[in-house]
């Protein structure tokens, strides 16, 4: 493995069993009486989070805690210099500090990849979600809770399994995460949104592109609804909440139309009423409860992976800088 | 003042002759000179053109004169065989009036490393609002022609059509930043295959092209000429070719870097790369190169823009739009556009130095290199290769995506007017001469 | 004598064949059946990876003798070792506490070979986490000697006298396709993991 972890594009598919089987068995630790491990004992994690996000800023802080990790929680508030010290000076301020990771969430998209390619600091970059772009233990999450319902065991890929998944892909960094993830995993993945939510060059893309959620669902294994925020309607994605959801919103009536296996998925936060309705959000079928439960058991075993071992934050780096084509 | 008998230099490319430099003109040219002078170039080996002008330059003085000022960017311009620049009008305070177009001229007067035509302001404070008095501007010392909100678009098209027909008055020309700004919003980098990807905002080509489109019909309309600035995309060269088989007064610019890089240097999140208009493909970068061979395109101009290193030392969404590129214009020309076959050192003449001086209606710039003549030239050895340091640039600024990459080429001397701005590759440390 | 030859590399040598082994083991359950008074609380807990096969085959004998299933779990102490950071992260194996749990227990850790005693250090340690045992107990099928933690072993197949340039190999069919128990020098020896893993402080690290 690397030893950041910026893109899911990055993880080969071993690396990225590698992550899922660790966490597969880290997961057994939330059912003992202790749950904590010393592996991380002295190490010390930052969460730089420029962008509110309770869900994955908890979800990485209990991680860190159970590993034992020394967490040092840093919220900033909007990074251009004229509003305030640089996402450099910050880098540079938590290198000295001694940072051994840091979990970025920012609301650039690629901060976190200028943070992993720049000398500010020495430690290991943890995306936690940039602008647009990636969030990748969110996907890693999905397709651990994919393969315990799919295809479950070590070693086990997501081989065939069908992927559906809903909603603005265009702003979705859980959907860019996910389509490499999957696709290296072995699934097929579609996506499905109103064609001025789907990116430009999407037909490039390893994956099928539908208009027609309906015509997908009997086909699908794991169906994931992604959020889709109401102000999206203002700039003319499409014309009213009522009718995005009468189109690709997720109700009874639809999940009928599921296989019987298929597992019903959401990264949160759901936007009831609008992509999903209650029924299917508290039916059995969903597993938005449990994707929280496996997020823990993935950052832990990505934070195992990347810090539990010798690191090259224990030496400076020397690395050269790329240049120009 | 210094003569100057440059021995075996090959004009535009052609067989190697002597010139002899006094007075500020070209004395004589021919082989086997025998004339004394006070210093004797060896320019074996070395192309002769035309002193380049360049159409579309930030000086950014007045008001950010930690990225560059008057005195350090015509520094870098002679350092890279120029000897005129159009310096841009959006500075702070905005070169909207005749007062700062003056101080703008004056400065390069001061500094004397190549002529600074400065550029106005089409509406105040480039708001896109209300016209800036371009007949005053026009009739200051400086005696602006060229008249752009560069960095901002004139998107309103009454506006637009107003200003076309207001410069007539005084043989004006607007040149257009053509970039439809609803549909640019929070735009970050072309929009294509890489932007979705990256998940960066999207900035379509058809934002350019819309644009260029309106714009060349109501140049036509009202019978105006019209200055497309720095064209980026394949569409936009279609139009601009189409606008020119109707005879229309339409003229075209493209820079340096869409020449030779494309939007896939943006995987790299490296803000170095960030520049308005964006990195484009490889079909596009493609186009340009043709249309600039064909006379599509008229003339290569630099855009440089420098940044200080804090507006680009950050990540990508926050940082400022721009790269320098005086010093490595000619260097990036001759791989892109000579050493592909695409155009001969004649063709590099007319379209860095003949046609943009007189799309600025310069005079005394983009003469030919013939006997009376004003000796504004550069000598460029083009069989150096060498990496690209920005160290060693005069610019004040260093935000160059080259950096690091072995470029073709080097200016070896510039002569501004007779005197030497450049030699031996040296600034030569004098001002305030022209 | 041989202390003054050169240090060409010796070719391992067998010390125990698969006969001794099986021979091992049963006394070993007997043991453990005598001296736990019938095994009655006894949780038998394999440590990765030769120890789990192991344990598999005391569970096997212990049933034959007692006619009783004795609980049967597995114990991956990765995330306790001591020099993790030696070393880039390793993949986890399976840890498995049977379904009785341990509290109250009498938990005999079960490994391959006692070297160091660092690697017995971390599965203390982990059992820490999992409960309260009654009493633990370790049984080995090979001691090696050169302890560098006050740890010893209840149960002991063979004790082998080695030097720090010898390397003990022990091979399971169950993961190695034969049983054996083989000494050779370091430098010839193709590793085994738990012999040499388990001993941080050694002068030369595997590459």
């Amino acid at each position: 493995m690397k030893r950041h972890l910026v893109s899911t594009a990055d993880l080969t598919r071993d690396d990225a069993l590698l992550i899922l089987d660790t966490a597969e068995e880290l997961a057994q630790l939330s059912g003992r009486a202790v749950k904590k491990l010393p592996t991380l004992r002295g190490r010390t994690v930052v969460n730089l989070f420029f962008e509110d996000s309770t869900r994955t800023k908890t979800s990485f802080e209990v991680a860190e805690k159970r590993l034992s990790a020394d967490v040092i929680n840093f919220s900033a508030k909007g990074s251009s210099v004229s509003k305030g010290e640089s996402l450099k000076d910050t880098a540079l301020t938590l290198q000295a500090m001694g940072a051994d990771a840091v979990v970025i969430r920012h609301h650039a998209s690629g901060a976190p990849a200028r943070l992993a390619q720049s000398d500010w600091l020495h430690g290991s970059v943890i995306n936690a979600g940039d602008g647009t772009h990636e969030h990748p233990t969110q996907a890693l999450l999905d397709a651990f809770t994919m393969r315990r319902h799919l295809n479950a065991g070590p070693g086990k890929d997501l081989a065939g399994r069908r992927v559906t998944i809903v909603g603005d892909v265009l702003h979705s960094r859980v959907a860019r995460s996910n389509v490499h993830l999957l696709t290296t995993l072995g699934a097929e993945v579609t996506f499905v949104a109103p064609p001025t939510l789907l990116p430009i060059g999407i037909q490039n893309w390893p994956c099928e592109v539908s208009y027609d959620l309906d015509a997908v669902l009997p086909k699908t294994d794991a169906l994931m609804m992604l959020r889709v925020q109401r102000e999206r309607m203002n700039a003319a994605f499409f014309p009213t909440e009522r009718e995005y959801s009468r189109r690709y919103g997720m109700n009874g009536i639809r999940m009928a139309q599921l296989p019987e296996h298929a597992i019903v998925m959401h990264p949160g936060p759901m936007v009831r009423g609008m992509e999903i309705t209650a029924e299917v959000a508290d039916s059995p079928r969903c597993t938005a409860v449990e994707q929280v439960a496996n997020g823990v058991s993935i950052r832990m075993a990505v934070l195992y992976l990347l810090l539990g071992g010798a690191t090259l934050a224990d030496s400076p780096r020397t690395e050269s800088v790329e240049t120009a084509q | 003042m210094t003569s100057y008998l440059i021995r075996n230099a090959q004009i535009l490319g052609g067989a190697p002759q002597d010139l002899h430099i006094a007075d500020g003109v070209f004395k004589a040219i021919g082989t086997g000179l025998a004339v004394e002078a006070d210093i004797e170039i060896d320019a074996t080996g070395l192309v002769a053109l035309p002193g380049l002008v360049d159409l579309h330059t930030h000086l950014r003085e007045p008001g950010r004169e930690d990225a560059e000022t008057v005195l350090t960017g015509t520094r870098a311009a002679a350092m890279g065989g120029f000897t005129a620049v159009h310096a841009m009008a959006n500075t702070t305070p905005v070169a909207d009036t005749a007062g700062v177009v003056e101080q703008v001229w004056r400065l390069g007067q001061e500094a004397g490393y190549c002529d600074v035509q400065p550029v106005g302001a089409v509406t105040v404070g480039l708001e896109g609002k209300q016209l800036a008095e371009l007949g005053a501007m026009h009739e200051s010392a400086a005696g602006v022609r060229v008249f752009s909100d560069d960095g901002k678009c004139v998107d309103d098209a009454v506006l637009m059509r107003r200003a076309l027909e207001y410069v007539k008055a005084f043989d004006g020309v607007v040149a257009q930043h053509a970039q439809e700004p609803r549909l640019t919003e929070g735009a970050q980098m072309n929009e294509g295959q890489v932007s979705g990807e990256l998940g960066l905002g999207g900035w379509p080509a058809v934002a350019e092209e819309s644009i260029i489109a309106r714009d060349v019909l109501l140049a036509a309309h009202v019978g105006s000429r019209l200055h497309v600035c720095h064209l980026s995309t394949a569409g936009s060269v279609e139009i601009v070719r189409w606008a020119k088989s109707k005879g229309w007064d339409v003229t075209a610019e493209v820079t340096p870097h869409h020449l030779l890089l494309t939007d896939e240097l943006v995987r790299t999140y490296d803000p170095v790369y960030k520049v308005n208009p964006p990195l484009r493909t490889a079909e596009d970068v493609q186009a340009l190169r043709k249309a600039l061979a064909d006379g599509t395109i008229d003339a290569v101009a630099t855009d440089h823009a420098p940044h200080p290193a804090e507006d680009k030392d950050c990540e990508w969404a926050v940082a400022a739009m721009g790269m320098v590129g005086l010093e490595t214009a000619l260097s990036v020309v001759q791989q892109t556009m000579v050493d592909t076959g695409l155009l001969n050192w004649e063709g590099v003449a007319d379209r860095m130095s003949h046609r943009p001086a007189r799309i600025g209606r310069l005079t005394g710039q983009g003469r030919p290199i013939s006997v009376g003549e004003p000796a504004n030239l550069v000598l460029f050895d083009p069989a150096y290769r060498g990496a690209v340091n920005p160290e060693s640039f005069a610019t004040r600024s260093r935000n160059t995506p080259y950096k690091g990459l072995d470029l073709p080429g080097r200016v070896h001397a510039t002569f501004l007017r007779g005197r030497a701005t450049v030699l031996a590759g040296e600034l030569a440390e004098q001002g305030g001469l022209a | 004598m041989t202390t003054h030859r050169e240090p060409t590399p010796r070719p391992p040598h067998q010390v125990l064949d698969g006969t001794d082994i099986t021979r091992v083991v049963t006394r070993i359950a007997h043991e453990i059946v005598e001296r736990a008074k019938g095994a009655e609380d006894v949780v038998l807990l394999g440590i990765h990876t030769r120890g789990v096969h192991l344990a598999r085959r005391l569970h096997a004998r212990l049933a034959q003798i007692t006619g009783r299933e004795i609980p049967l779990g597995t114990l991956d102490i990765t995330m306790y070792r001591d020099d993790l950071r030696l070393k880039p992260a390793r993949a986890l194996e399976h840890t498995e506490i049977p379904p009785g749990g341990i509290d109250g227990k009498l938990v005999i850790l079960v490994d391959d070979v006692l070297f160091s005693g660092r690697t017995i250090r971390a599965a203390l340690d982990a059992l820490n986490d999992i409960g309260r045992p009654r009493a633990v107990q370790l049984a080995v099928l090979v001691d090696r000697g050169h302890r560098e933690l006050p740890i010893r072993a209840d149960y002991v197949g063979k004790n082998l006298p080695t030097s720090l340039r010898e390397a003990v190999q022990v091979r399971l069919s169950d993961s190695d396709g034969v049983d054996a128990v083989l000494v050779g020098d370091r430098d010839f020896a193709s590793r085994s993991s738990q012999a040499m893993a388990a001993e941080p402080s050694a002068p030369h690290l595997p590459e």
